[in-house]
């Protein structure tokens, strides 16, 4: 029995090694959960086209993926939100932020009678997570909805009570338009002390909480609304439109930004100039090394980069993602040959 | 949670005398004392671990916050500034709501099928009750959210605010907004997951009653009822509390089904209407996107407490056994 074990466990290690030798390169990566899908999809065809590379992703949040890529557990990480200059700082290595894909976040709400799609002032945004405005027939709700018959109710808000990259972009909005939220609240995160609301676990938490609630109103990404065809709403952009979001419009957000874009891609695009953009999107980023000494891991990670900026971003449409601008591809493109 | 467990078992007196030793020594009886020792070391060993990992994981929120962590209500991610009190507040009202419905209706049950019930639908019975207990938690959690808080919002909810409400003192409980997620709709959906392990475990502690007992109470003119209250259910004391305790043990570490119906929204109110939250709950819900050190630790440190808490009542449960057998009820 014991020998028999024996041999059985030494017949796996040699083939394990074996298909080392033989060339196979296996990456660990780990972090956000908004992009899995894509990444998903992404990693599986790529894996397909060049069978001796293996990506292994966990999507255990941005979170974990960044503490992860800092103790060098992973061979890269994802995250929703960039990484602070302090998060930076303690590394012990230098990090690449690479942009992947582009994602929005909608307010839904759940109003008797009103059918139509309501549109949302930046202010009333603002009013509503902050606690000040508390009925829906709120003068700087209703002067955006004229024709619209709004109850005198309470609203009830919602928020997400896991932390998430939804958040963290839709507390990027709020901060960039109101300066009460950017002194009670603070900045853009993944969790934050919500000065009002109930929380829903999950965008599925979220829109149940809504659905369920008379008179309530939450956030939830763009994808989850598209693909479960639940209604949202139209938000008030820079220019002073009231756009409804789409994948087109998303991306039109971070082409009308892209020329600020910072050399290392850490930016928020929310609130961006021009009068077609949707005003509440972000992008999700892959955080890779500047310096991989794996020659092998190192060619992999380039190669996929390149695969992703072309390839890869055929397929974001088809799972509701929009797709990065081409200026941005361009510039990433370049950034590519940082890694070494 | 072992702690209780082992409050369950009745113990079997040793036998003594050389014969007995003799016999021990043949049967392998040491290894077996060897083995079973290890094993027993090996839980203490884990505890410990997970202590001392909790203890130290945690050490840049104890070393800025102290004790106040204990005390502060705010959690607040952003500014750095975390205190625990809204969760243990919540975790403690949500597991004596889910006690103080379950207990009664689980030792009827229990009593009921014990006593009452012929022994054949009895086992059945049983076992479709031990296969409530091993529904996953997310599932409680689904039915919370789609049947729970609905009713609670539409039905019970302003029922209790228009009856209970108007009531002096306890009126507090039943007052303000209500959305139907808060402390009581948890506290319903724990009773409901933690009812099968009170029915279960004194069901079976109720049967181990030797029927002398009975006999010899309605022999002496009890009725079925007055022998099954004054006599059956004393003498599995013991059994029945280990029971709840499990029971309680469940209800302070439940996560996925208390965060899907509790609001998740860090509050100390009296109104059980109010949303709350707990420390298994938003441990959950936040340790996957922790970024900062502190707010990690922070939350390590949560469970710290949840431990501390765990320790605490599991301890105030040994004592309440111990002073309850000495008051009498089963012979020593």
């Amino acid at each position: 029995m014991r020998k028999s074990l024996l041999i059985v466990s030494l017949a796996l290690g040699l083939s394990a090694l074996a298909l080392a030798q033989g060339g196979t390169i296996l990456l660990n990566a780990a972090g956000a959960t908004f992009p899995y899908p894509i990444y998903s999809k992404w990693f599986d065809v790529y894996h397909n086209a060049h069978p001796n590379v293996q990506i292994n992703y966990q999507s255990i949040g941005s979170g974990g993926g960044i503490r992860q890529l800092l103790a060098g557990t992973v061979d890269f990480g994802a995250s929703d939100g960039p990484m602070s200059d302090e998060q930076l700082s303690q590394a012990k290595f230098k990090i690449l932020h690479f942009p992947t894909v582009l994602g929005a976040v909608v307010p839904t709400y759940n109003l008797a009678g009103v059918s139509g799609e309501l549109n949302f002032t930046q202010k009333a945004l603002a009013g509503i997570y902050l606690g000040t405005i508390t009925k829906w027939n709120d003068p700087e709700i209703a002067k955006a909805n004229s024709g619209v018959n709004l109850p005198n109710a309470d609203i009830v808000v919602v928020h997400r009570s896991d932390g998430s990259g939804t958040t963290y972009i839709w507390t990027d909005f709020l901060g960039k338009v109101s300066e009460e939220w950017k002194k009670k609240v603070g900045n853009a995160a993944t969790s934050v002390n919500w000065p009002v609301g109930l929380g829903g676990k999950g965008n599925e938490g979220v829109t149940g909480l809504v659905k369920q609630t008379p008179n309530a109103i939450g956030y939830i990404e763009l994808i989850y609304a598209v693909q479960n065809n639940i209604p949202y709403g139209k938000v008030q952009n820079a220019a002073g439109n009231f756009v409804k979001a789409d994948l087109a419009g998303v991306t039109a957000a971070a082409t009308a930004d892209a020329k600020n874009i910072p050399a290392d891609f850490r930016v928020s695009i929310t609130n961006p100039p021009g009068p077609k953009v949707y005003p509440i999107s972000s992008f999700t980023w892959l955080l890779i090394p500047e310096q991989i000494q794996d020659v092998g891991k190192r060619e992999a990670i380039k190669d996929f980069l390149k695969w992703m900026l072309t390839e890869g971003q055929k397929y974001n449409e088809g799972l509701s993602y929009s797709q990065l601008p081409k200026d941005v591809i361009a510039r990433e493109t370049q950034a590519i040959s940082l890694i070494k | 949670m072992s702690a209780t467990a082992t409050t369950i078992v009745n113990e079997v007196p040793p036998q003594a005398g050389p014969r007995a030793f003799l016999r021990r020594l043949r049967g392998g009886d040491e290894i077996a004392h060897l083995i079973t020792l290890i094993f027993a070391a090996g839980i203490i060993l884990l505890t410990s671990m997970l202590v001392y990992e909790l203890w130290v994981n945690s050490h840049l929120s104890r070393a800025k916050f102290g004790w106040m962590f204990f005390f502060t209500k705010v959690w607040d991610p952003n500014f750095d500034n975390f205190g625990a009190a809204p969760f243990i507040y919540g975790t403690l009202v949500t597991s004596a709501v889910a006690l103080a419905i379950a207990v009664p209706l689980g030792l009827a049950s229990a009593i009921f099928l014990s006593e009452l019930a012929p022994r054949k639908v009895s086992d059945v019975i049983s076992f479709l009750i031990d296969l409530l207990a091993a529904v996953p938690s997310v599932i409680y959690g689904l039915l919370g959210i789609f049947i729970v808080v609905p009713v609670m919002r539409t039905t019970i909810g302003p029922a209790l605010i228009n009856t209970v409400g108007n009531v002096p003192y306890i009126g507090a409980l039943f007052r303000g907004p209500n959305y139907g997620v808060g402390f009581l709709t948890a506290g319903i959906v724990l009773a409901i997951m933690v009812v099968p392990f009170i029915i279960s475990v004194s069901r079976e502690v109720l049967l181990t009653v030797p029927r002398e007992q009975r006999e010899a109470a309605m022999a002496l003119g009890a009725t079925r009822w007055e022998s099954t209250w004054k006599v059956v259910v004393p003498w599995a004391r013991t059994g029945i509390m280990g029971s709840v305790f499990l029971a309680l043990a469940r209800a302070l570490g439940e996560t996925m089904a208390v965060t899907m119906v509790i609001g998740n929204a860090p509050t100390i109110a009296a109104s059980l209407l109010s949303p709350g939250d707990t420390i298994a709950s938003i441990i959950a819900s936040q340790f996957t996107e922790a970024t900062g050190d502190l707010y990690l630790s922070s939350l390590i440190e949560l469970g710290l407490v949840l431990f501390l808490i765990t320790f605490i009542l599991n301890g105030l449960a040994r004592i309440l056994i111990v002073t309850t057998e000495r008051g009498g009820g089963r012979p020593a």
